[in-house]
């Protein structure tokens, strides 16, 4: 795709900013797509069989407006991450989430999962701005993982619901330590992987 | 009532956000709104087909054969087969905790229906495929879920050793 038109460097107080951001990826559809069509396709057509056209069209309605429901907050999500890749000083970002940002970095990835509003739509955005304006591998995976497991939204709006709240809240502080843990072990895989730093 | 809570926060944030932007410069608030733009565009499409396709992919899922295995005398096995069934489960927000909560009520032990909750939300196969990489570098995301690979052990350990919930 050709959409990295010339951006002209953002008139920033930090000199760091100046740099044009690189583009971020935006792969055409690929594989992945086609893996889930296919299940999907297939899944339909067992469904019809079972169930015939009043089965498909159910889940159709059903699932239609479970889309309807997500797609402003998709558009935040995309938004929301668009900012932070534009506005978060690199400089800053890597510092306090970096390589070199040690624990504090990890602790610092999870208290943002934890709080950041969303569903996917919004988590993987910014950390892909996240990774986009130096954040390393280990504080951005404390990020998602904390956000998957202790983040306030899935919990609340979810879980609490289905699973009942004994079940939720041991579950949640069982999870407590897991980002950050995750976080150090990526990071200790990947120092010992990638000692050159980065393949690009 | 709590989606709406999430949903003000949400705005919120992308509002506040927009203030930061145009106070460094009109061109960065429209930089980024455009570029966000062009994300939502490009995701749209694959978010269409995953939640409007997983409902047919959860609705051929026998549970029984996700929920039948995980009994509270299954042990570490037990503990094995419910991360493999929560890798196989379909993403989307209720599918995994549905089928969890059948599990607990189907007389599934707690340590295994933790760990089949936590690697569902670590590494969901079809949620690394539809959500993380499209928005992500693809050796981040295969990276990440390899990594998170031991913590549904970790947490069910954690769940037998403590007796809870």
């Amino acid at each position: 795709m050709s959409e990295l038109p010339l951006k002209d460097p953002a008139p920033a107080d930090d000199a760091a900013d100046g740099e044009p951001r690189p583009g971020r990826i935006r792969k055409p559809v690929g594989w992945s797509m086609i893996v889930i069509g296919v299940l999907v396709a297939v899944s339909a057509a067992l469904v019809y069989r079972r169930d015939g056209i009043n089965g498909v069209t159910e889940i159709l309605t059903h699932d239609l407006t479970l889309f309807g429901g997500i797609l402003p907050r998709v558009l935040a999500g995309c938004l929301l991450g668009a900012f932070i890749a534009e506005i978060l000083p690199h400089e800053k970002v890597s510092r306090s989430l970096g390589p070199e940002s040690g624990l504090k970095g990890l602790l610092i990835g999870t208290a943002f999962g934890a709080i950041l509003p969303g569903g996917p739509f919004t988590a993987y955005p910014v950390a892909s701005a996240l990774l986009t304006v130096g954040a390393d591998f280990g504080a951005t995976i404390a990020m998602v993982v904390s956000w998957t497991l202790i983040g306030y939204g899935r919990a609340v709006v979810w879980e609490l619901p289905i699973m009942g709240t004994d079940f939720t809240v041991w579950r949640l502080v069982i999870s407590l330590p897991v980002p950050v843990l995750a976080g150090a072990l990526g990071r200790f895989v990947y120092v010992r992987l990638y000692p050159k730093g980065a393949p690009q | 009532m709590s989606a709406l809570i999430v949903d003000i926060i949400l705005w919120g944030s992308v509002a506040a956000l927009a203030v930061i932007a145009l106070q460094r410069g009109r061109l960065v608030l429209t930089t980024s709104v455009r570029e966000g733009t062009m994300d939502f565009i490009n995701i749209v499409p694959r978010i269409a087909l995953g939640v409007i396709g997983s409902g047919y992919i959860a609705a051929v899922i026998p549970s029984e054969v996700i929920t039948g295995w995980l009994g509270p005398d299954s042990g570490w096995l037990g503990v094995l087969t419910a991360v493999i069934a929560g890798a196989v489960t379909p993403g989307g927000p209720v599918v995994g905790f549905s089928l969890g909560a059948v599990a607990l009520k189907a007389g599934g032990g707690a340590p295994q229906v933790i760990a089949y909750v936590i690697a569902w939300a670590l590494f969901a196969f079809q949620r690394l495929l539809l959500w993380e990489i499209p928005f992500m570098p693809a050796r981040f995301v295969w990276f990440r879920a390899a990594v998170s690979l031991p913590f549904p052990f970790l947490a069910a350990a954690i769940a037998m050793a403590i007796g809870k919930p």
